[in-house]
This record gives C-alpha cells, structure tokens and sequence, in this order.
C-alpha cells in the first residue's frame, strides 16, 4: 500500500478543513446564546430555533419546499423510469437524442432555464402556480433520477425476466414481481438524489416562485441580502441536518460513493 | 393464455420505446425547448421602460450587451473569475484526489465522502458560512489579529466570491480526476519508482498524462458552472460585484427589461454549449494522439 508523505496530509488536512469549514460554522453560531454571529464557547442556546417560528414566512416555506421536493422527485422517477428503460433495452433511431435531451438540464444553466419558464408562465398566466413549479421542478429533476435508473437496467440480469415469462408470467407480473424489485436501489436512489437536489435548487426557483409558494432557499437568499443574523444560521442548521438524513438513507438504500463518483 | 393477449394488446415492438420516452418528452418538449425558443425570440424584441416590451425587431439588447462598457466588464470579471476558479479547482483538486487514492482501506472512503458530501448541502447554506468565516468579526480576522495583523476585508470582494467559488467548485474537479485515477494499474508507477525515476518525475511522467481527460472534464465543469453561478456572487459580492447570472437577475426582476435579461441568458447558454463542444474536440484530440503517436 502506498504511503502519503508528511507535506501530503498536512496538505490533506488543510483541504478537509477548508471542505467543512463554513458548514461548522453555520452548525455552531446556530446555537448562540447572543445577539450577534458568534461561535458560542461556554453557552449553547436553542432561542434562534425559537425564534423562526415567530417567522410564519419561513414556516410556510419550509412545508412549500418539502412539498415540491417530494412531488418533483415523484414526477421525475415516473417520467425517467419508462424512459429510462426504453434507453437501456431498445435500439431505436433518436435513442441517442432522447438520452442526451434528457439528461440536457444538467448542462443548462438553471438560471437561464429560470428566466425561459417566468417568460413562459407569464404568457400562459401561470405564474405563482405551485402545480407548474412541481413540473419545472420535476424536469431538472429528470437526469439525476435517470442516470441512476439506466446504471441499475444497464446493469441488470434479464435471465430471471426471461425465466419468469417462459414459465407464463404475463408481462404485467414480470414487471410487476421481477423488473420492478430488481431495479429498485436505482429508483429509490433516483427519487432521493432528486428530493436532495430539488430541496437545495435556488437558480431556476427565484424566477419561478411567487410570494406564497417561495422555497426555503429562495427565502433564506432572499433574508440574506437584507440582513445576516443567527436565525439564518439556525435555519442553515436544519438544512443541513435535513440534507444529512437524506444522505444517510441514500447511502443505505444505493450507497454514496456510487452516487457521487459513480459506478466502479 | 393471459400472455397471448396482453401481448396483442400492446403496441408493435417498433414504437414501443417512444411510447416509453413519449411522457417525458412531452415535458421537456413545454417546458425546456418551448421557453428557451420563446426566450431566444425574446431577446430580438425591443424594449421601452415606458411601454414595456414592443411587437417590433431589433438586435439593439444584443449590441448593448457588446458595446456598452457596463456590461462588457462584468462578462470579464465573471470570466476572469471563472478562470481563476477553475485554475485554484485543478491546483487543489489533483493533488488531493491523488492524496485520497492513495489512502488506505477505511480512511480513503471516509474522506472522499467528506470531500464530495458539501456538494448535496444547498449552496446559499454554504453562502452564508463562507460570508460569516470571512465577516470583519469572523474567525479568520480574529485569527489575524491574534496573530498580531491588522483585519483584511475579504467579504464582499472578488477574493471573497473566488474563496467561496472554489468550495462549491470542487467536487467538480475532484470526481473526474479521481475517476481517471480509478483507471490507472499502480504497477506503472511502481515500475517507474524501480526504474529510478525521483516520486515526483514517476507522478508527472506516468500519473499526469492519464489523468489529463479527468483534469480537462473537471476544468470544464467547473468553468461552466462557475460562469453561470448566482448565489455566490449575490452574497458574497455584494451590491457592486457583478456577475452575469446576478446582472441576468437585476435585469429580469429590478429593471424589469425582460429582452436584455433574455438577451444575457441567451449569450451564457451558448458560451456553455460552445464550451462543451470545444472540450469535445479537445478529448477527441487527446485521445488521438495518444493512439497515434509514440506512447
């Protein structure tokens, strides 16, 4: 096995502390007793966390985020399923553009696909109509859920499919009790890297968002421009605490590393 | 039986993946291509801070964003930035990706999941950690001043966005480069090391040259996004550093000229296409010439 130098994990070190840094940061003022952005030191206090719930505003954005997160990732599995399966299984001229159509948002700026959607539910009066983010939501939501539905049927053994229809199973049932089951970590992992993403999405949801469906991160940038005090750094808490759950159930259900470097 | 007629009642083999894909693209098709298209129109009208945008043509908003010297300096700075970023990205991310797959067995899992997980926690959350890390108060000056310096501000200058771009940015870098790292047979280095070569000539002749495709992709990744990035510079540069996705946002949300804010949108999707496109060639390239020419 190969050994780092002493200089390489110095250098090591000073990368994860600069990597976790800020997200420290945000934890620990969280819990301060004062007035003031400070690292408490002998006191820890919960009144910051109180204190959003005088914030009805932050409340209600709270539930609309969960909410469209839920859904978006919902809508984005059930779009990316069929098609994903269709990608993986069939040789069809376009499958090459329909692949690379959908995975496409991951290369449009999502700022500018936020201006291109405001233009459009302007024109079509559907501006502040919480169904029409769930679907602005759900379509960048597609390549995330996608590229890990095509790696789980990229990668799947159809023997057990095929067993099951030659002993009469109608294609329903082998969907249904073979296909399904077998694809699952991939779906599962799809819809929560989609939730994860969907929670945190600022770019395309500022455009998009009227006051009574704003996000949670739009609300949080929105306060920050105007003000910084350690409710933010209260509400970035539970942020992150939210986006950790849903890590570790990734991690369970698909594994991380998988997610984020992808298959090896 | 069952299976007789289910399968007569399912559509010919030929269409049955459109039919599988027809859902989503109905999606994409009204809610990505029709508003870029829309947008794309946009941006050829004129506009009238009075009237509001007109039925008439004109190619005014993009030869202001050309000529006008506002909006030619904040795409230098956003490219500048980006630049910047990308370089410190590959600076810190190679070394630290090749630091990590040499670990061993627990550590080197356990670290590349602290190095990538920051990428799945929103980025204003990371926007406000960095703006109170470099607060006039923040832990940094304090450190300064227990050291004996005077205070520095960072906040709300580009050192600030760029500090702050390169957190969010480098996941990008690291992935890639660790992906080709993934590729390499330790054997060659080793192979190298017996032959003599000094660890360093061994990394730069024989680890470097596999890894430039990963290096080129992260570069590329974290340009493009760098470029386009919003939060960032919206909290950490202030009301007077602008970038392109904040001015895009003025434009559509204070200023109300919706064609100039298209206008500006349009011109950073095609400058990432073009940027993907020419990272293409260039891997085409590469590839090339490592099976042609001399190994």
């Amino acid at each position: 096995m190969n050994r780092n130098s002493p200089l390489a994990l110095t250098f090591h070190a000073l990368v994860i502390l600069f990597m976790l840094a800020p997200l420290v940061i945000v934890c620990l003022v969280a819990f301060t007793p004062a007035n003031t952005l400070q690292v408490p030191t002998t006191e820890f206090s919960l009144r910051w966390f109180r204190h959003i719930l005088d914030f009805p505003d932050f409340i209600q954005s709270f539930w609309n985020s969960l909410y469209l997160a839920c859904l978006s990732a919902t809508l984005a599995v059930a779009l990316a399923l069929p098609a994903g399966l269709a990608i993986s299984r069939f040789e069809f001229p376009g499958r090459g553009f329909l692949n690379g159509l959908f995975l496409s948002p991951l290369l449009v700026p999502h700022l500018v696909l936020g201006v291109a959607l405001l233009r459009l539910f302007t024109l079509i009066g559907a501006t502040g109509n919480f169904g029409w983010l769930v679907f602005a939501h759900g379509l960048i939501m597609v390549p995330y859920a996608l590229r890990l539905i095509l790696a789980a049927a990229t990668g799947m053994d159809r023997s057990a499919e095929q067993a099951a229809a030659t002993l009469g199973a109608s294609s329903v049932v082998v969907f249904r009790r073979i296909t399904l089951p077998m694809l699952l970590p991939g779906i599962a992992g799809g819809w929560l890297l989609a939730f994860i993403n969907s929670f945190d999405e600022l770019n395309l949801s500022i455009f998009v968002t009227s006051p009574s469906t704003v996000t949670l991160p739009v609300r949080m940038y929105m306060y920050a421009t105007e003000s910084i005090d350690p409710m933010m750094a209260a509400v970035s808490a539970i942020m992150v605490a939210i986006t950790a759950v849903a890590m570790l159930v990734l991690d369970r259900v698909y594994g991380l590393d998988k997610v984020l470097v992808g298959k090896h | 039986m069952s299976s007789l007629s289910s399968a007569a009642a399912r559509p010919p083999l030929p269409l049955r993946p459109y039919l599988l894909c027809a859902p989503a693209l109905v999606l994409f098709a009204a809610l990505l291509l029709a508003p870029l298209l829309i947008i794309g129109l946009l941006s050829f009208h004129a506009f009238d801070y009075n009237l509001g945008v007109q039925d008439s043509w004109t190619l005014h908003q993009y030869l202001s964003v050309f000529t006008d010297d506002y909006y030619y300096s904040i795409f230098f700075r956003t490219f500048w930035i980006s630049l910047l970023t990308t370089a410190l990205c590959a600076l810190i991310g190679v070394p630290e990706a090749y630091i990590l797959s040499r670990m061993g067995s627990p550590w080197k899992s356990i670290f590349l999941l602290i190095v990538l997980a920051p990428l799945l926690i929103s980025v204003v959350v990371r926007a406000f950690g960095w703006s109170m890390l470099l607060g006039p108060e923040g832990p940094l000056n304090q450190l300064l001043m227990l050291l004996g310096f005077d205070p520095v501000r960072i906040l709300y200058t580009p050192t600030a966005v760029v500090i702050a771009l390169v957190h969010v940015m480098l996941p990008f870098m690291i992935i890639p480069v660790w992906t080709s790292l993934q590729k390499i047979d330790p054997a060659l280095e080793a192979a190298a090391l017996t032959l003599n070569a000094s660890p360093f000539t061994a990394w730069r002749r024989v680890v470097l040259p596999q890894i430039v495709p990963g290096i080129l992709s992260g570069s590329l990744i974290v340009f493009g996004l760098a470029a386009s990035s919003f939060a960032i510079p919206g909290l950490l540069g202030g009301r007077r550093l602008k970038m392109v996705a904040t001015v895009v946002y003025d434009e559509y949300l204070h200023e109300l000229n919706w064609p100039l804010g298209a206008a500006i949108a349009i011109i950073l999707l095609l400058a990432n296409f073009a940027i993907m496109l020419s990272y293409n060639r260039l891997l085409e390239g590469f590839h090339r010439k490592r099976m042609g020419g001399p190994v």
